[in-house]
């Protein structure tokens, strides 16, 4: 059983989670993820660790309530208890000092690029940090984002705050520069996939993470599979960071819908029992 | 002539209707009743050297425990089944006895064999439900520690060993829940999971410390175990559990399952209770499952049992070839999955969405015996077709998980990447022994039993003398 000890509501859908995980957060780096199970009739979820502190033995989480069980895990407050929690898992970020980077992060997907930033940073990385999300509600960890770049730039797609652009914008300009040495785009895969659409042209490698449907998240099932450069990879043990110029992302994104009428059955269920008082 | 010719034929165990139980999750066979159990028994003939023992990979002392059924001592013939298995009630149900004890069994030569397995099943449910389980006096404690990895059927005999050594005993599971493929593989109707849960109760019950979400070589290494954590040993009995897939084109499409990933969200994560239980699956109208082996039968059969309309089973040889417990084929067949036989996939057709809509076939003919024994498959030109199908579950066979492996550069590997182990289940790594799928790729829940008891054996010697020579596997 793992204990809840903070919770903060990031924004209407986005919810933040640190909670008691000594022995993981021991073994956390920049770039892992872990497995949760809420409950005895739970499935397991992949979530990104957005931060740990080793000395209290916590990992931060933040999660988008898009389904049935992160609407679910939105429910549970300070006090509360996880019933599983696996990790950490993955492949670490690969850190070291590269020169010039940029550091986009898209909707929750600035919460596991925090870590991979601050860690670039750490490593003596000039980082420039693009973060953006579809209106400005959707926004969070500006402060910190700020405090580990040489430079932010913030987007929203509908111009409510910062800059009205997509990430890939202001990406474009740093890449005219003609001296980035690395990207690294966390965030929805559609917007991945045009980060690297964009990096592309500009022959700049780019470091992508990729968030397949998982069961165990230990290279036992495949069901997370990824077609890299051809080849299929699992996700959960050889990732979940990739080489963006090979991933195939439509594949990618056929993958994360193959569940939609269950996906969509759960969902109203839980609703309705939430409205009949569970 | 009467008393003859009954005891040629077994005492059959009832079943659930085929068509019935092919809609449902419990289990196929009712369980012997008393009487029924002590007419088998009957027919054993208490042999003075019984070959059906030397079919046993753990030698439990067959006669005795028929005889005590016979005089219907029940509990008493539990325990003595339980002097060399501890898991009397999993291996009664999905032992192969037909190509071990009851092969051997002399009854068997003139009609069939002594029923071992089900008087073995019929033993342990009545021990479960009637007598007391008996926890065996608390030994004395050595002050040694020992860390299991991986709780299938060989951790969990290991770990039952040596917690009764008197040894301190954590088993790690990187998994929710412990058992081992018993949990995740093998389907609820095949063996019930209430009966796992008993078994590693029991085992909590003797004092093992069961510890799950344990993903030994992320959470901890090895190597933390035994020089910070104080564990004086380790067995690492982690299974054969990466997924095989075939290799040919559609593979990644949608409805595509490997049997693993398949198999646990039905047993593991119960989706079979969808919306109950919260993982999906997908319930297809017309599954195929390629392979021949338990896997692909379990497969097939739970397929069938989430609401399939037609399930296929391709298999690329004939079905005398079939890896699979005979009764399992046996229940297939009457259950209705259709075998396509001498059959190999190549290719998965996309509907258009990025799902799977038919899989290409071709028509294999047998050559020449392979490595194997068996007769190679070869593809018969010309003889391509299709066949509609809306799900496919590669059930084709494991390999070795380097996630723990690699992360100890002085253990040795073989060119499979499976652990070196001598007999006693010895490696190169001083401290550490292995044994069942992980040693020997993908065997047998007896096989890897017999493996865990080993090594509790040797781990026992070795925390005495801490004397280490791996010769290697002879
Ligand atoms: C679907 C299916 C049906 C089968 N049917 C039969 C049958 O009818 N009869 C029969 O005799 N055999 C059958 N088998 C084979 C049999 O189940 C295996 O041979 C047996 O379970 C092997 O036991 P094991 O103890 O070696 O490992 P497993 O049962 O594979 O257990 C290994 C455990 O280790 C855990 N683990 C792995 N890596 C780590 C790690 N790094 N850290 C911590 N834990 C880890 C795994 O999660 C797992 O729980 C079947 C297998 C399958 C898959
Ligand atoms: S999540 Fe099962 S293999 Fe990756």
């Amino acid at each position: 059983m793992f204990k809840i000890l903070k919770k903060q509501e990031l924004s209407e859908f986005v919810t933040l989670f640190e909670f008691e995980a000594k022995d993981i957060a021991k073994k956390a780096e920049a770039g892992n993820f872990f497995i949760l199970k809420i409950h005895e009739e739970g499935e397991r979820i992949p979530l990104t660790i957005a931060d740990f502190d080793r000395e209290k033995g916590t990992l931060t989480t933040v999660f988008q309530k898009v389904g049935k069980t992160t609407e679910h895990l939105g429910t549970l407050n300070e006090g509360d208890f996880i019933s599983d929690v696996i990790g950490p898992l993955g492949v670490s970020s690969h850190i070291e000092n590269f020169g010039k980077v940029v550091c986009v992060g898209g909707g929750v997907g600035i919460a596991p690029v925090y870590p991979i930033t601050r860690a670039l940073k750490e490593a003596g990385n000039k980082v420039l940090s693009i973060i953006g999300a579809r209106n400005k509600d959707l926004l969070f960890w500006e402060d910190k984002m700020r405090d580990v770049s040489d430079e932010l730039v913030i987007t929203t797609d509908d111009g409510s705050y910062g800059r009205k652009a997509v990430v890939t914008v202001p990406l474009e300009e740093f890449l005219k520069g003609g001296d980035i040495d690395m990207v690294i785009a966390i965030g929805p895969a559609i917007m991945m996939k045009f980060v690297c659409k964009t990096t592309e042209k500009y022959n700049v490698k780019t470091v992508v993470s990729l968030n397949s449907i998982m069961i165990d998240g230990t290279g036992m099932c495949g069901g997370c599979r990824v077609e890299v450069g051809g080849e299929t990879k699992f996700c959960c043990v050889d990732g979940p960071e990739f080489d963006g110029a090979d991933v195939n992302f439509d594949l990618l994104m056929e993958r994360q819908r193959m569940y939609p009428d269950e996906e969509k059955a759960a969902m109203e269920r839980y609703t309705e029992a939430i409205k009949g008082g569970k | 002539m009467e008393e003859k010719k009954k005891a040629k034929k077994r005492v059959q165990m009832r079943e659930q209707d085929p068509l019935k139980r092919a809609r449902n999750f419990e289990e196929v066979p009712y369980a012997y009743s008393p009487e029924e159990a002590m007419e088998e028994a009957s027919r054993c003939l208490v042999c003075k050297r019984p070959a059906c023992m030397g079919g046993c990979p753990v030698e439990v002392n067959i006669p005795a425990f028929i005889s005590l059924i016979k005089d219907g001592k029940f509990v008493e013939a539990c325990y003595k089944i339980k002097e060399k298995n501890s898991f009397p009630a999993v291996c009664g149900r999905v032992c192969p006895q037909e190509v071990q004890c009851e092969a051997r069994c002399l009854v068997g030569k003139k009609g069939e064999p002594v029923a071992v397995g089900n008087l073995e099943r019929f033993v342990a449910d009545y021990e479960a439900e009637k007598g007391e389980v008996k926890l065996p006096e608390k030994p004395k404690p050595t002050g040694r520690k020992v860390a299991v990895i991986g709780s299938g059927p060989g951790g969990l005999t290991c770990a039952s060993d040596l917690i009764q050594a008197g040894h301190q005993v954590t088993l790690f599971e990187a998994l929710h829940k412990a058992g081992g493929v018993l949990v995740y593989g093998i389907p609820e109707f095949r063996l019930p999971k209430a009966i796992v849960g008993r078994e590693v109760e029991y085992i909590q019950k003797l004092g093992v410390e069961v510890v799950v979400n344990a993903v030994v070589g992320r959470l901890y290494t090895v190597d933390e175990l035994l020089n910070e954590q104080g564990y004086d040993a380790v067995y690492i009995g982690i299974g054969a559990g990466l997924p095989m897939f075939l290799g040919i084109p559609g593979e990644n499409l949608n409805g595509v399952y490997s049997a693993n990933e398949f198999l646990t969200r039905a047993n593991l994560m119960k989706a079979y209770l969808f919306p109950e239980y919260d993982t999906p699956i997908k319930v297809a109208k017309r599954p195929a499952i390629v392979g021949g082996g338990n896997v692909a039968m379990d497969s097939a059969r739970v397929a069938l049992r989430l609401g399939a309309e037609k399930v296929y089973l391709i298999y690329r040889r004939s079905e005398a070839e079939m890896p699979a417990r005979k009764a399992e084929v046996h229940h297939a067949h009457e259950e209705g999955i259709e075998f396509l036989l001498l059959t190999n996939p190549t290719g998965f057709i996309d509907d258009g969405k990025g799902n799977v809509c038919a899989v290409e076939c071709v028509k294999m003919e047998l050559g020449e015996p392979d490595e194997s024994g068996r007769r190679r498959p070869i593809p018969v030109k010309g003889s391509e077709f299709q066949v509609e199908i809306d799900v496919a579950i590669s059930a084709l066979g494991a390999r070795a998980n380097p996630l723990l492996p690699k992360t100890m550069p002085d253990l040795k590997l073989n060119k499979k990447g499976y652990i070196m182990a001598d007999e006693t289940g010895m490696t190169s790594a001083r401290g550490v022994f292995a044994g069942g799928d992980i040693v020997t790729g993908a065997a047998t829940v007896i096989s890897a039993m017999g493996a865990g008891r080993k090594a509790a054996t040797a781990i026992n010697d070795y925390l005495k003398w801490k004397y280490w020579d791996f010769r290697g596997p002879q």
